[in-house]
């Protein structure tokens, strides 16, 4: 494995309008440096997901992307309350978003699903009341 | 058809800069849609993406689908942080006071007359 490309990004909790940014400037990175078109995609999607979903339940966190010539990895690391049943979480259409995040078009309970179906491997480490690091992998 | 061809076939609004290069677009392909995690996982590049959604994080999901255009049905405002954003983003924002599914069906319409 070759030295990786690295790219850390703060994900303010504060700011719904800002939610995504990283993700944007990860896709802008990859596109730049000549990855396919479907490879961006399914890490724009997950990571995007799991941006989201640090704004929503956890206060925002960091994300951690590390380019390989064969994988990218996207770590999400965030100090909020923890997933107390990730197996219903992993479930589509569940979701504990509040009323006002509905409203914004969010919660309907795609986030995990979706960060998994769009990658070749997703980890999910969280502790009640510590926090929780998901690590996700798309090979190419 | 171009999304400026879309615009002035189905007199829709030009919400962003009219003289921005992605007018020129050609679309492929249509997604309704208003809940943004599904927008995330189905709209596709080139897309007309319809959605009465106007708020920041729609920009968000165009920048990273990248739909040809957004089209924001029954009269849904678009305010000025969402347009600069969209400009910033080379994302093209529509207007108009029809429905969703009228806007198909005059789509589908159109689609014969430019093809």
């Amino acid at each position: 494995m070759s030295e990786a490309v690295k790219f850390r990004f703060d994900v303010d909790g504060s700011d719904f309008s800002s939610a995504g940014a990283a993700s944007v400037m990860v896709k802008k990175k990859l596109r730049q440096l000549g990855y396919p078109p479907e490879i961006i995609r399914k890490v724009s999607i997950a990571m995007y997901e799991g941006e989201i979903n640090m704004v929503i339940h956890a206060n925002g966190g960091t994300a951690e992307v590390e380019v390989y010539d064969d994988v990218i990895i996207i770590t999400l690391s965030d100090t909020g309350p923890g997933i107390p049943d990730v197996a219903l979480a992993m479930q589509e259409g569940y979701s504990t978003a509040r009323e006002n995040i509905r409203t914004l078009g969010f919660g309907a309970g795609m986030g995990l699903p979706n960060m998994k179906k769009y990658t070749d491997s997703m980890e999910i480490d969280t502790r009640i009341g510590e926090g929780t690091t998901i690590t996700m992998k798309v090979y190419l | 058809m171009t999304v400026k061809e879309l615009a002035e076939a189905l007199s829709l609004k030009i919400l962003t800069n009219e003289s921005q290069p992605e007018l020129d677009r050609e679309i492929s392909g249509v997604y309704v849609g208003d809940l943004l995690s599904r927008a995330m996982s189905r709209v596709e590049a080139d897309n007309l993406w319809i959605t009465i959604m106007s708020n920041v994080n729609v920009i968000a999901v165009a920048a990273l689908t990248d739909p040809a255009c957004i089209l924001l049905c029954e009269d849904v405002e678009a305010d000025d942080d969402v347009r600069a954003r969209a400009c910033e983003n080379g994302i093209t924002l529509l207007g108009s006071p029809r429905s969703a599914y009228e806007l198909c069906v005059e789509y589908h319409k159109q689609i014969d007359t430019f093809s």
